[in-house]
């Protein structure tokens, strides 16, 4: 690096997905996010990096850890935070989200965080305004900041992600975050599986590089990182499983199962957690559990992903 | 037969014989081989012990009993993969007593019982019933199918593990074919995650629509609807796409037409999971007995042409049908004494369907090894069960019958519940004389 000054460390001027970054990215933002753990642990939590700027958190989908998580991330780094929840019942989503983005972009906000029930959604609405956009989630194609504190969450327990067997359990046909993860792991030298029924593994899962298995304790064996996802049974119309019961038996994480895992597996899920559906009490809440840390982490890498992206504001 | 007289009389096929039981004498017949031989059969604690030549009265163990079979045939019992047993719901019918009954003195001694019964057999806990209904008052063996889809409603996939765990021996909606090629997909991706046999009755209901017979100059002569062989066709083809989709074992329950041969075939050819049955009833009969608007003779699929007879027994002396089916369907007489159009489908047949099949083997149609194999091992390897076969270790499940003795069916000497029998004062060679199972006589003729 001849200046590293004029060399910005992370080269995206929006992040719409764990697609099209590095290791070398990852794993910056990674880094910048550990610093950042200690932002929220103080009792002064307050700096000054997006002071000034505008953040508009636009959900188009419902969402309570992922926007109180942003709203937060960018109060903690000084900027002003305007929340918007958008219903999409009543209206026509591809002219609304244009006509939407176009109002907005007006306002000259200096960051928005989209999330959108399509795929490809928050894709159009950055080609249509000036400022940064952080995708919080596009329907079932990426959720990459999910993905970031997963991996940050996983690297502070195991020390490393490369070589770590991850197992993704459960309806991976509807998940963001398994796609997000599937890419990010897999990217950091993690040995990924997916595992699940076939009616919820997406056609062609295994040419992402990922092991593929619809026994759930075949999947299980050996691995380091047990990734449960939820079942999302709001997408489900026209029946992919039998019933909660079924799922739970076969597929639900209890400890019987969890015991194929390594004896030092740890257990993640991305919240909001279905017990007895694809995740027994005793596990969630048990001491191999992550969960509760993956949401502090959610913090943190946020605000990592903030002041990655704070580089590139004009006159930053 | 009332019920608790039965249950004094009955033999359990759980049970086992301790007394060493020999059949000597005998024409055995090898459905594996397709292979006959002169010998007997050693069965010890309900298992074959021995068969061959060697067993003869000299070489059995003292304590043996030994049944001089007099040079009639001894094979494995039969299995038949697709009858409908009235319980539970439909008990004025037909019970697990009275069917087993029927089946022991038909020579089968394994039935797989339909799921669309009522309620249906889309609960762990009917399969669990069937299984200790069976137990307490069934003479031969019974094995439940279970519903592909939740009340057989064609929409949600059934707790298809769940109902396996319970027992379920392989998964059916019955007579209701499923009519929406998105839900047959994923029935059939999740089936195979459990290895499960999807046993589907391929028709498209709405092209067979009103239908009663089969479509043609026969039933435009009788002024009935007909329903064309492609409402079979269409829908196993549909099937059978889906199967190369999703990698499931299926299994066609009832094909009934040349057209469905050659989908078979092909489907065979290109490697795929896929095997079929057909009915003892398609195999004997064809449209021209319904003769005088007889409604024993109206059934589901409806009996064809004699091209699509004869196709069908070529395709069984190939190989290509797997396997043969009584399509045991016992109607009470209120609901067959009606206009041909209004009459229920279906008709008795446990009793009778090897009687009826060797009407082939003495016409020369058919060998009667390829008949005994399509009525035992086949069924047996598509299922996944021990029995069905001349096997050492195998379970003792053994018929003797006279492939030759003449005589006539009479419906008031037939032991279902229901006497709805197509073949009523038919002549038949070839009468079941012993049933065994587990080793135990369940059945001996007078």
């Amino acid at each position: 690096m001849v200046n590293p000054a004029k060399e910005p460390a992370f080269p995206h001027r929006h992040l719409l997905g764990i697609e099209g970054l590095s290791a070398q990215d990852i794993g910056f933002l990674l880094d910048l996010a550990e610093a950042a753990i200690e932002v929220s642990r103080q009792v002064e939590k307050k700096r000054s990096t997006l002071r000034g700027r505008t953040l508009i958190n636009l959900f188009f989908e419902a969402s309570t850890r992922t926007q109180s998580s942003f709203e937060l991330a960018g109060k903690r780094l000084g900027a002003d935070v305007m929340n918007m929840s958008v219903a999409t019942s009543s209206v026509k989503k591809g002219e609304t989200l244009i006509d939407t983005a176009m109002t907005l972009n007006a306002m000259r906000p200096d960051i928005i965080v989209v999330r959108h029930a399509q795929a490809g959604a928050v894709h159009l609405l950055a080609k249509k305004v000036d400022c940064a956009v952080v995708n919080a989630g596009d329907g079932a194609h990426e959720h990459p900041t999910q993905a970031l504190l997963d991996a940050l969450t996983i690297r502070r327990n195991k020390g490393r992600i490369e070589g770590l067997t991850v197992v993704i359990c459960g309806d991976i046909l509807h998940s963001r975050v398994a796609r997000s993860n599937i890419l990010l792991l897999s990217a950091l030298g993690a040995r990924v599986r997916v595992a699940g029924p076939s009616t919820l593994l997406p056609p062609g899962i295994e040419r992402m590089g990922v092991e593929v298995f619809r026994d759930m304790r075949a999947g299980l064996n050996g691995a380091d990182i047990v990734m449960m996802l939820r079942l999302q049974r709001e997408r489900m119309q026209g029946g992919y499983i039998p019933s909660a019961k079924e799922y739970f038996r076969f597929f639900g994480l209890d400890e019987a199962k969890l015991c194929y895992a390594k004896p030092d597996a740890l257990v993640l899920h991305p919240g909001p957690i279905n017990r007895g559906v694809e995740i027994d009490s005793a596990v969630a809440d048990g001491p191999r559990s992550l969960i509760r840390e993956q949401v502090e982490m959610g913090v943190a890498v946020r605000i990592a992903v903030l002041e990655a992206l704070a580089q590139h504001l004009p006159n930053g | 037969m009332d019920e608790s007289e039965f249950r004094v009389k009955r033999s359990s096929p759980a049970s086992i014989a301790h007394q060493p039981l020999a059949l000597v004498n005998a024409r055995l017949i090898d459905p594996a081989l397709l292979r006959e031989t002169m010998g007997g059969v050693l069965v010890v604690d309900g298992v074959i012990r021995d068969f061959g030549t060697a067993i003869m009265p000299a070489n059995l163990p003292a304590h043996a009993r030994i049944i001089d079979c007099g040079g009639d045939c001894v094979a494995p019992g039969l299995i038949d993969m697709w009858a409908f047993i009235g319980e539970p719901g439909a008990e004025h019918r037909e019970t697990i007593a009275t069917a087993t009954l029927a089946a022991a003195a038909g020579g089968v001694t394994t039935i797989v019982a339909r799921p669309d019964t009522n309620p249906p057999v889309d609960e762990a806990a009917v399969v669990d019933f069937l299984l200790r209904r069976a137990r307490d008052t069934g003479r031969v063996r019974l094995l439940p199918l279970a519903a592909l889809t939740a009340g057989l409603n064609g929409a949600e996939i059934a707790e298809i593990g769940l109902l396996q765990l319970a027992g379920a021996v392989a998964f059916s909606d019955g007579v209701r074919a499923i009519r929406n090629a998105r839900v047959m997909r994923r029935v059939m991706q999740y089936a195979r995650d459990f290895n499960a046999l999807v046993v589907h009755y391929a028709e498209d209901r709405d092209l067979a629509g009103e239908g009663v017979m089969n479509e043609g100059e026969f039933a435009s002569r009788l002024g009935l609807s007909g329903i064309a062989r492609e409402a079979e066709a269409i829908m196993l083809d549909r099937d059978i796409r889906l199967v190369n989709l999703t990698g499931a074992r299926y299994h066609a329950a009832l094909v009934t037409t040349a057209l469905s041969l050659d989908i078979i075939a092909k489907a065979k050819a290109d490697g795929l999971a896929v095997t079929c049955a057909t009915s003892i009833n398609h195999l004997t009969l064809n449209e021209n007995d319904i003769g005088d608007y007889r409604t024993f003779l109206k059934l589901a699929p409806p009996l064809r042409h004699e091209d699509e007879r004869r196709a069908l027994v070529a395709a069984l002396a190939s190989g290509l049908i797997d396997a043969v089916v009584s399509d045991h369907n016992p109607q009470d007489v209120e609901t067959k004494r009606l206009p041909f159009t209004e009459a229920e489908d279906g008709a008795i047949g446990l009793e009778t369907m090897l009687s009826a099949g060797l009407r082939l083997v003495h016409s020369g149609e058919i060998p009667l090894a390829r008949l005994i194999a399509a009525m035992t091992i086949r069924p047996a390897e598509i299922l996944g069960l021990p029995q069905g076969r001349l096997e050492v270790g195998a379970p003792g499940d053994l018929i003797r019958f006279d492939p030759d003795e003449p005589f006539v069916v009479d419906p008031a000497k037939l032991h279902s519940r229901c006497k709805n029998t197509p073949f009523d004062e038919a002549r038949m060679e070839g009468k079941v004389k012993l049933t065994m199972v587990a080793g135990e006589i369940v059945y001996e003729a007078e």
